[in-house]
Protein backbone atom coordinates (compact mmCIF):
# COMPACT_ATOMS: atom_id res chain seq x y z
CA UNK A 1 0.00 0.00 0.00
CA UNK A 2 1.33 3.40 -0.91
CA UNK A 3 -0.25 6.81 -0.40
CA UNK A 4 -1.88 8.75 -3.23
CA UNK A 5 0.48 11.24 -4.85
CA UNK A 6 1.33 14.35 -2.88
CA UNK A 7 3.96 17.08 -2.77
CA UNK A 8 6.44 16.91 0.07
CA UNK A 9 7.79 20.02 1.75
CA UNK A 10 10.34 19.97 4.53
CA UNK A 11 9.78 22.81 6.97
CA UNK A 12 12.90 24.63 8.07
CA UNK A 13 11.36 26.96 10.64
CA UNK A 14 8.04 27.43 12.38
CA UNK A 15 7.39 30.67 10.50
CA UNK A 16 8.27 29.14 7.16
CA UNK A 17 5.99 26.14 7.86
CA UNK A 18 3.06 28.39 8.75
CA UNK A 19 3.65 30.62 5.71
CA UNK A 20 3.85 27.57 3.47
CA UNK A 21 0.62 26.21 4.91
CA UNK A 22 -1.11 29.57 4.31
CA UNK A 23 0.13 29.59 0.74
CA UNK A 24 -0.88 25.99 -0.04
CA UNK A 25 -4.27 26.24 1.62
CA UNK A 26 -6.52 23.55 3.01
CA UNK A 27 -5.07 20.73 0.93
CA UNK A 28 -1.86 20.91 2.96
CA UNK A 29 -1.35 18.81 6.09
CA UNK A 30 1.42 18.98 8.66
CA UNK A 31 3.20 15.73 9.50
CA UNK A 32 5.15 15.29 12.72
CA UNK A 33 5.71 11.64 13.67
CA UNK A 34 3.40 10.49 10.89
CA UNK A 35 2.28 7.40 12.81
CA UNK A 36 -1.43 8.23 12.47
CA UNK A 37 -1.45 10.31 9.29
CA UNK A 38 0.71 8.07 7.10
CA UNK A 39 -1.32 4.90 7.79
CA UNK A 40 -4.46 6.89 6.89
CA UNK A 41 -2.78 8.06 3.68
CA UNK A 42 -1.74 4.51 2.81
CA UNK A 43 -5.34 3.38 3.25
CA UNK A 44 -6.40 6.45 1.20
CA UNK A 45 -8.63 7.65 4.03
CA UNK A 46 -6.56 10.83 3.79
CA UNK A 47 -5.34 12.21 0.47
CA UNK A 48 -3.66 15.54 1.17
CA UNK A 49 -2.09 17.25 -1.84
CA UNK A 50 0.74 18.63 0.24
CA UNK A 51 2.62 17.29 3.25
CA UNK A 52 4.58 19.79 5.28
CA UNK A 53 7.09 17.85 7.35
CA UNK A 54 7.54 19.60 10.69
CA UNK A 55 9.41 16.76 12.39
CA UNK A 56 12.81 18.40 12.00
CA UNK A 57 11.84 21.78 13.47
CA UNK A 58 14.21 22.62 16.28
CA UNK A 59 13.32 23.65 19.79
CA UNK A 60 9.95 21.92 19.98
CA UNK A 61 11.07 18.83 21.84
CA UNK A 62 11.37 19.34 25.60
CA UNK A 63 9.86 18.48 28.96
CA UNK A 64 10.32 21.03 31.76
CA UNK A 65 8.70 22.63 34.76
CA UNK A 66 8.53 26.40 34.65
CA UNK A 67 6.69 28.51 37.19
CA UNK A 68 3.41 26.77 37.98
CA UNK A 69 3.44 24.72 34.78
CA UNK A 70 4.70 21.51 33.29
CA UNK A 71 5.54 22.27 29.65
CA UNK A 72 5.94 19.65 26.97
CA UNK A 73 7.04 20.61 23.46
CA UNK A 74 4.70 19.50 20.68
CA UNK A 75 7.35 17.45 18.88
CA UNK A 76 8.40 15.49 21.97
CA UNK A 77 8.13 11.82 21.06
CA UNK A 78 6.23 9.33 23.17
CA UNK A 79 9.55 7.50 23.72
CA UNK A 80 11.20 10.64 25.04
CA UNK A 81 8.32 11.04 27.47
CA UNK A 82 8.44 7.37 28.45
CA UNK A 83 12.11 7.60 29.46
CA UNK A 84 11.94 11.08 31.03
CA UNK A 85 12.90 11.15 34.73
CA UNK A 86 10.73 14.16 35.62
CA UNK A 87 7.60 12.49 34.20
CA UNK A 88 8.50 9.15 35.75
CA UNK A 89 8.92 10.62 39.22
CA UNK A 90 6.21 13.29 39.37
CA UNK A 91 3.69 12.49 36.63
CA UNK A 92 3.28 8.68 36.57
CA UNK A 93 0.00 9.01 34.63
CA UNK A 94 2.08 9.53 31.47
CA UNK A 95 3.91 6.27 32.04
CA UNK A 96 0.57 4.47 32.52
CA UNK A 97 -0.65 5.73 29.16
CA UNK A 98 2.48 5.60 27.00
CA UNK A 99 3.23 2.01 28.05
CA UNK A 100 -0.13 1.11 26.50
CA UNK A 101 0.13 3.30 23.39
CA UNK A 102 1.05 1.40 20.20
CA UNK A 103 4.52 -0.17 20.59
CA UNK A 104 8.10 1.02 21.19
CA UNK A 105 8.99 1.51 17.50
CA UNK A 106 5.86 3.56 16.84
CA UNK A 107 6.53 5.54 20.01
CA UNK A 108 10.03 6.36 18.72
CA UNK A 109 8.30 8.43 16.01
CA UNK A 110 4.91 9.43 17.38
CA UNK A 111 4.72 12.82 19.12
CA UNK A 112 2.47 14.11 21.90
CA UNK A 113 1.49 17.07 19.72
CA UNK A 114 0.41 14.79 16.90
CA UNK A 115 -1.45 12.48 19.24
CA UNK A 116 -3.58 15.42 20.43
CA UNK A 117 -3.81 17.50 17.23
CA UNK A 118 -5.05 14.47 15.27
CA UNK A 119 -8.33 14.88 17.16
CA UNK A 120 -8.97 11.15 17.36
CA UNK A 121 -11.06 10.10 20.37
CA UNK A 122 -9.26 6.75 20.24
CA UNK A 123 -5.87 8.31 21.02
CA UNK A 124 -4.75 8.12 24.63
CA UNK A 125 -3.25 11.56 25.33
CA UNK A 126 -6.49 13.57 24.96
CA UNK A 127 -8.06 11.89 28.01
CA UNK A 128 -4.95 12.72 30.06
CA UNK A 129 -5.09 16.33 28.89
CA UNK A 130 -8.74 16.54 29.92
CA UNK A 131 -8.05 15.00 33.33
CA UNK A 132 -5.12 17.35 34.00
CA UNK A 133 -6.82 20.42 32.49
CA UNK A 134 -4.12 21.13 29.97
CA UNK A 135 -3.81 24.25 27.88
CA UNK A 136 -2.83 23.79 24.25
CA UNK A 137 -0.46 26.35 22.77
CA UNK A 138 -0.53 26.76 18.99
CA UNK A 139 1.30 29.03 16.57
CA UNK A 140 -0.47 30.25 13.49
CA UNK A 141 -0.64 33.08 11.00
CA UNK A 142 -2.08 35.35 13.69
CA UNK A 143 0.62 34.50 16.20
CA UNK A 144 0.36 32.41 19.32
CA UNK A 145 -2.90 31.20 20.79
CA UNK A 146 -3.67 29.45 23.99
CA UNK A 147 -6.60 27.02 23.96
CA UNK A 148 -8.06 25.46 27.13
CA UNK A 149 -8.50 21.73 26.57
CA UNK A 150 -12.28 21.95 27.04
CA UNK A 151 -12.44 24.18 23.96
CA UNK A 152 -9.96 22.15 21.92
CA UNK A 153 -11.93 19.13 20.67
CA UNK A 154 -14.77 20.07 18.34
CA UNK A 155 -15.92 16.71 17.01
CA UNK A 156 -14.87 13.62 15.06
CA UNK A 157 -11.24 14.41 14.06
CA UNK A 158 -12.08 18.11 14.50
CA UNK A 159 -10.16 20.45 16.77
CA UNK A 160 -9.86 24.17 17.47
CA UNK A 161 -6.71 24.26 15.33
CA UNK A 162 -7.29 26.31 12.20
CA UNK A 163 -5.52 25.70 8.90
CA UNK A 164 -1.92 26.78 9.38
CA UNK A 165 -1.87 26.30 13.15
CA UNK A 166 0.88 24.14 14.65
CA UNK A 167 0.50 22.69 18.12
CA UNK A 168 3.75 23.80 19.76
CA UNK A 169 3.31 23.18 23.46
CA UNK A 170 1.22 21.45 26.08
CA UNK A 171 0.90 23.23 29.42
CA UNK A 172 -0.29 21.37 32.48
CA UNK A 173 -0.61 22.69 36.04
CA UNK A 174 2.47 21.52 37.91
CA UNK A 175 2.00 18.52 40.23
CA UNK A 176 1.00 19.77 43.67
CA UNK A 177 1.31 18.18 47.08
CA UNK A 178 -1.41 15.54 47.58
CA UNK A 179 -2.15 15.24 43.88
CA UNK A 180 -2.02 12.18 41.68
CA UNK A 181 -3.24 10.76 38.42
CA UNK A 182 -3.71 7.39 36.76
CA UNK A 183 -4.67 6.02 33.35
CA UNK A 184 -5.70 2.65 32.07
CA UNK A 185 -7.33 1.31 28.96
CA UNK A 186 -8.70 -2.10 28.13
CA UNK A 187 -7.32 -3.21 24.78
CA UNK A 188 -7.89 -6.36 22.72
CA UNK A 189 -4.19 -6.87 22.23
CA UNK A 190 -1.01 -4.99 23.09
CA UNK A 191 -0.83 -1.66 21.31
CA UNK A 192 -4.44 -1.59 20.17
CA UNK A 193 -6.64 1.46 20.43
CA UNK A 194 -8.72 1.51 23.59
CA UNK A 195 -11.87 -0.56 23.86
CA UNK A 196 -12.40 1.87 26.74
CA UNK A 197 -9.95 4.08 28.61
CA UNK A 198 -10.12 6.34 31.65
CA UNK A 199 -7.74 9.05 32.90
CA UNK A 200 -8.17 10.46 36.41
CA UNK A 201 -6.38 13.32 38.10
CA UNK A 202 -7.08 14.25 41.72
CA UNK A 203 -5.94 16.94 44.10
CA UNK A 204 -6.67 16.63 47.83
CA UNK A 205 -6.37 19.21 50.57
CA UNK A 206 -4.60 18.51 53.87
CA UNK A 207 -7.74 16.94 55.33
CA UNK A 208 -8.07 14.56 52.40
CA UNK A 209 -10.99 16.45 50.85
CA UNK A 210 -11.05 16.43 47.05
CA UNK A 211 -10.14 19.96 45.98
CA UNK A 212 -9.97 19.32 42.25
CA UNK A 213 -10.67 16.35 40.01
CA UNK A 214 -10.53 15.64 36.30
CA UNK A 215 -11.81 12.53 34.53
CA UNK A 216 -11.24 11.98 30.80
CA UNK A 217 -12.55 9.08 28.71
CA UNK A 218 -10.88 7.47 25.68
CA UNK A 219 -12.75 6.07 22.69
CA UNK A 220 -16.17 6.13 24.30
CA UNK A 221 -17.66 9.03 22.34
CA UNK A 222 -17.12 10.75 18.96
CA UNK A 223 -14.63 13.10 20.59
CA UNK A 224 -12.52 12.92 23.74
CA UNK A 225 -14.90 13.34 26.65
CA UNK A 226 -14.89 14.86 30.13
CA UNK A 227 -17.00 13.06 32.73
CA UNK A 228 -18.41 16.25 34.20
CA UNK A 229 -21.17 14.72 36.28
CA UNK A 230 -18.65 12.32 37.85
CA UNK A 231 -16.29 15.18 38.71
CA UNK A 232 -19.12 17.12 40.39
CA UNK A 233 -19.90 14.18 42.66
CA UNK A 234 -16.34 14.16 44.02
CA UNK A 235 -15.38 17.84 44.14
CA UNK A 236 -15.33 19.23 47.68
CA UNK A 237 -15.97 15.84 49.31
CA UNK A 238 -13.96 13.26 51.13
CA UNK A 239 -13.70 10.44 48.60
CA UNK A 240 -15.32 7.24 49.86
CA UNK A 241 -15.91 3.83 48.29
CA UNK A 242 -19.58 4.77 47.92
CA UNK A 243 -18.76 7.92 45.97
CA UNK A 244 -16.29 6.00 43.78
CA UNK A 245 -18.97 3.42 43.01
CA UNK A 246 -21.37 6.23 42.14
CA UNK A 247 -18.88 7.80 39.71
CA UNK A 248 -18.29 4.40 38.08
CA UNK A 249 -22.01 4.13 37.42
CA UNK A 250 -22.13 7.69 36.06
CA UNK A 251 -19.29 6.83 33.66
CA UNK A 252 -21.24 3.89 32.29
CA UNK A 253 -24.36 6.05 31.92
CA UNK A 254 -22.80 9.19 30.44
CA UNK A 255 -20.33 7.72 27.92
CA UNK A 256 -21.55 7.34 24.33
CA UNK A 257 -19.93 4.20 22.93
CA UNK A 258 -20.82 2.48 19.69
CA UNK A 259 -20.85 -1.28 19.26
CA UNK A 260 -17.93 -2.24 17.04
CA UNK A 261 -15.21 -4.88 16.61
CA UNK A 262 -13.83 -3.98 20.02
CA UNK A 263 -17.04 -4.80 21.84
CA UNK A 264 -20.73 -4.12 22.20
CA UNK A 265 -22.08 -0.92 23.63
CA UNK A 266 -23.24 -2.80 26.75
CA UNK A 267 -19.79 -4.33 27.26
CA UNK A 268 -18.10 -0.96 26.96
CA UNK A 269 -20.52 0.62 29.42
CA UNK A 270 -19.77 -2.22 31.85
CA UNK A 271 -15.99 -2.00 31.63
CA UNK A 272 -15.81 1.80 31.82
CA UNK A 273 -17.51 1.48 35.20
CA UNK A 274 -14.79 -0.89 36.41
CA UNK A 275 -11.87 1.08 34.95
CA UNK A 276 -13.20 4.36 36.37
CA UNK A 277 -13.37 2.90 39.88
CA UNK A 278 -9.90 1.37 39.60
CA UNK A 279 -8.34 4.58 38.31
CA UNK A 280 -10.01 6.67 41.02
CA UNK A 281 -8.55 4.33 43.63
CA UNK A 282 -5.12 4.36 41.98
CA UNK A 283 -5.05 8.16 41.67
CA UNK A 284 -6.20 8.45 45.28
CA UNK A 285 -3.40 6.16 46.42
CA UNK A 286 -0.84 8.23 44.50
CA UNK A 287 -2.28 11.51 45.82
CA UNK A 288 -2.00 10.28 49.41
CA UNK A 289 1.67 9.30 49.08
CA UNK B 1 4.96 15.95 -8.22
CA UNK B 2 8.62 16.75 -8.03
CA UNK B 3 11.25 14.17 -7.22
CA UNK B 4 13.43 14.72 -4.21
CA UNK B 5 17.13 14.07 -3.90
CA UNK B 6 17.92 12.34 -0.64
CA UNK B 7 21.22 11.29 0.90
CA UNK B 8 21.72 8.97 3.83
CA UNK B 9 24.05 6.33 5.16
CA UNK B 10 22.84 2.76 5.02
CA UNK B 11 24.92 0.27 7.00
CA UNK B 12 27.80 2.72 6.87
CA UNK B 13 27.63 3.27 3.10
CA UNK B 14 26.61 6.68 1.75
CA UNK B 15 23.63 6.55 -0.61
CA UNK B 16 22.13 9.30 -2.75
CA UNK B 17 18.95 8.80 -4.76
CA UNK B 18 16.02 10.56 -6.39
CA UNK B 19 12.70 9.49 -4.92
CA UNK B 20 9.01 10.25 -5.18
CA UNK B 21 7.39 11.91 -2.18
CA UNK B 22 5.21 8.88 -1.58
CA UNK B 23 7.92 6.23 -1.70
CA UNK B 24 7.96 4.34 1.60
CA UNK B 25 11.29 3.78 3.28
CA UNK B 26 10.81 0.00 3.26
CA UNK B 27 10.33 0.02 -0.53
CA UNK B 28 13.39 2.22 -0.94
CA UNK B 29 15.47 -0.21 1.11
CA UNK B 30 14.18 -3.36 -0.60
CA UNK B 31 13.68 -2.23 -4.17
CA UNK B 32 16.12 0.62 -4.78
CA UNK B 33 18.93 -0.77 -2.64
CA UNK B 34 18.11 -4.50 -2.99
CA UNK B 35 18.49 -5.00 0.75
CA UNK B 36 15.74 -7.59 1.08
CA UNK B 37 16.51 -8.66 4.64
CA UNK B 38 14.01 -6.02 5.76
CA UNK B 39 10.62 -7.66 5.26
CA UNK B 40 7.14 -6.40 4.57
CA UNK B 41 4.59 -8.25 6.66
CA UNK B 42 1.35 -6.46 7.44
CA UNK B 43 2.17 -3.11 5.79
CA UNK B 44 0.08 -1.42 8.50
CA UNK B 45 2.69 -0.86 11.27
CA UNK B 46 1.34 -3.75 13.31
CA UNK B 47 3.77 -6.62 12.74
CA UNK B 48 7.25 -5.11 12.91
CA UNK B 49 8.78 -7.26 10.12
CA UNK B 50 10.07 -4.03 8.50
CA UNK B 51 11.79 -2.71 11.63
CA UNK B 52 15.11 -0.93 11.01
CA UNK B 53 17.25 1.51 12.97
CA UNK B 54 17.05 5.18 12.01
CA UNK B 55 19.65 7.23 13.86
CA UNK B 56 19.90 4.36 16.33
CA UNK B 57 16.21 4.08 17.09
CA UNK B 58 13.93 1.28 15.90
CA UNK B 59 11.20 2.40 13.54
CA UNK B 60 8.74 0.63 11.27
CA UNK B 61 9.98 1.42 7.78
CA UNK B 62 6.56 0.72 6.22
CA UNK B 63 5.26 3.75 8.11
CA UNK B 64 8.01 6.19 7.21
CA UNK B 65 8.50 8.14 4.00
CA UNK B 66 11.86 7.61 2.30
CA UNK B 67 12.12 11.36 1.70
CA UNK B 68 12.01 11.97 5.46
CA UNK B 69 15.11 9.80 5.95
CA UNK B 70 17.23 12.42 4.17
CA UNK B 71 20.36 12.91 6.26
CA UNK B 72 19.70 9.90 8.46
CA UNK B 73 21.92 7.03 9.46
CA UNK B 74 20.14 3.78 8.77
CA UNK B 75 20.98 0.26 9.86
CA UNK B 76 19.26 -2.82 8.45
CA UNK B 77 19.76 -6.48 9.34
CA UNK B 78 22.46 -6.68 6.64
CA UNK B 79 24.54 -4.21 8.64
CA UNK B 80 24.59 -5.76 12.09
CA UNK B 81 27.21 -8.52 11.73
CA UNK B 82 30.80 -7.31 12.15
CA UNK B 83 33.06 -8.71 9.44
CA UNK B 84 31.55 -12.15 9.28
CA UNK B 85 30.95 -12.46 13.00
CA UNK B 86 27.35 -12.68 14.09
CA UNK B 87 25.97 -9.90 16.24
CA UNK B 88 25.25 -11.30 19.73
CA UNK B 89 21.53 -11.10 18.93
CA UNK B 90 21.97 -13.07 15.70
CA UNK B 91 23.97 -15.64 17.66
CA UNK B 92 21.30 -15.71 20.36
CA UNK B 93 18.52 -16.41 17.85
CA UNK B 94 20.69 -19.15 16.34
CA UNK B 95 21.65 -20.80 19.61
CA UNK B 96 18.22 -20.59 21.25
CA UNK B 97 16.20 -21.53 18.16
CA UNK B 98 14.56 -18.12 18.27
CA UNK B 99 12.94 -18.68 14.89
CA UNK B 100 11.04 -21.21 12.84
CA UNK B 101 10.19 -19.67 9.46
CA UNK B 102 12.44 -16.65 10.02
CA UNK B 103 10.15 -14.03 8.51
CA UNK B 104 9.94 -11.91 11.67
CA UNK B 105 13.59 -12.41 12.68
CA UNK B 106 15.25 -9.38 11.02
CA UNK B 107 12.66 -7.06 12.55
CA UNK B 108 12.91 -8.80 15.94
CA UNK B 109 16.68 -8.35 15.93
CA UNK B 110 16.57 -4.68 14.88
CA UNK B 111 13.99 -3.95 17.56
CA UNK B 112 16.02 -5.86 20.16
CA UNK B 113 19.16 -3.84 19.39
CA UNK B 114 17.29 -0.65 20.34
CA UNK B 115 15.80 -2.38 23.39
CA UNK B 116 19.21 -3.51 24.71
CA UNK B 117 20.79 -0.13 23.93
CA UNK B 118 18.24 1.53 26.21
CA UNK B 119 18.04 -1.25 28.77
CA UNK B 120 21.12 -3.51 28.73
CA UNK B 121 19.79 -5.87 31.39
CA UNK B 122 16.02 -6.18 30.86
CA UNK B 123 13.72 -8.43 32.87
CA UNK B 124 11.70 -11.04 31.00
CA UNK B 125 8.66 -8.78 31.29
CA UNK B 126 10.55 -5.83 29.87
CA UNK B 127 11.70 -7.95 26.94
CA UNK B 128 8.15 -9.09 26.23
CA UNK B 129 6.83 -5.50 26.34
CA UNK B 130 9.89 -4.36 24.41
CA UNK B 131 9.08 -6.61 21.46
CA UNK B 132 5.32 -6.06 21.70
CA UNK B 133 5.30 -4.35 18.30
CA UNK B 134 6.86 -7.36 16.58
CA UNK B 135 4.71 -10.37 15.80
CA UNK B 136 5.93 -13.95 15.45
CA UNK B 137 3.44 -16.54 14.30
CA UNK B 138 5.68 -19.60 14.79
CA UNK B 139 7.69 -19.67 17.98
CA UNK B 140 5.27 -18.64 20.70
CA UNK B 141 7.97 -16.12 21.68
CA UNK B 142 9.61 -18.17 24.45
CA UNK B 143 12.76 -18.89 22.47
CA UNK B 144 12.87 -15.33 21.18
CA UNK B 145 12.91 -14.10 24.77
CA UNK B 146 15.70 -16.60 25.55
CA UNK B 147 17.65 -15.40 22.50
CA UNK B 148 17.46 -11.79 23.67
CA UNK B 149 18.43 -12.81 27.21
CA UNK B 150 21.47 -14.66 25.88
CA UNK B 151 22.47 -11.64 23.79
CA UNK B 152 22.02 -9.28 26.75
CA UNK B 153 24.35 -11.41 28.85
CA UNK B 154 26.86 -11.68 26.03
CA UNK B 155 26.86 -7.96 25.33
CA UNK B 156 27.33 -7.13 29.01
CA UNK B 157 30.24 -9.57 29.26
CA UNK B 158 31.87 -7.78 26.35
CA UNK B 159 31.28 -4.41 27.97
CA UNK B 160 33.02 -5.51 31.14
CA UNK B 161 36.01 -7.11 29.37
CA UNK B 162 36.66 -4.16 27.05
Amino acid sequence: MIPAKFNYHKATSLQQAIALSQELGEEAKYMSGGQSLLPMMKLRFATPEHIIDISKLEGLSYIKEEGDLLKIGGLTTQSEMEHNELLKSKYPIFGDAIWLTADPSVRNCGTIGGNIAHGDAANDQPALMIAMRATIIAQGADGEKSIPIDEFFHGFYMTALEPGDILTEIQIPKAKKNSGGAYHKVERKVGDYATAGVAVHLELDDDGVCREVGIGLTNLSPMPMRLERGEEVLRGKKITDELIAQVGLIASEDCEPDSDLRGSEAYKRAIVNTITKRMLNKALERARK
Amino acid sequence: MAKHTISMTINGQPVTAEVDSRLLLVHFIRENLSLTGTHIGCDTSNCGACTILLDGKSIKSCTYLAVRADGAEITTIEGVAAEGTNHPLQQGFHDQHGLHCGFCTPGMIMRSIDLLNNNPNPTEEEIRWGISGNLCRCTGYNNIVKAIQQAAEEMQKKETTV
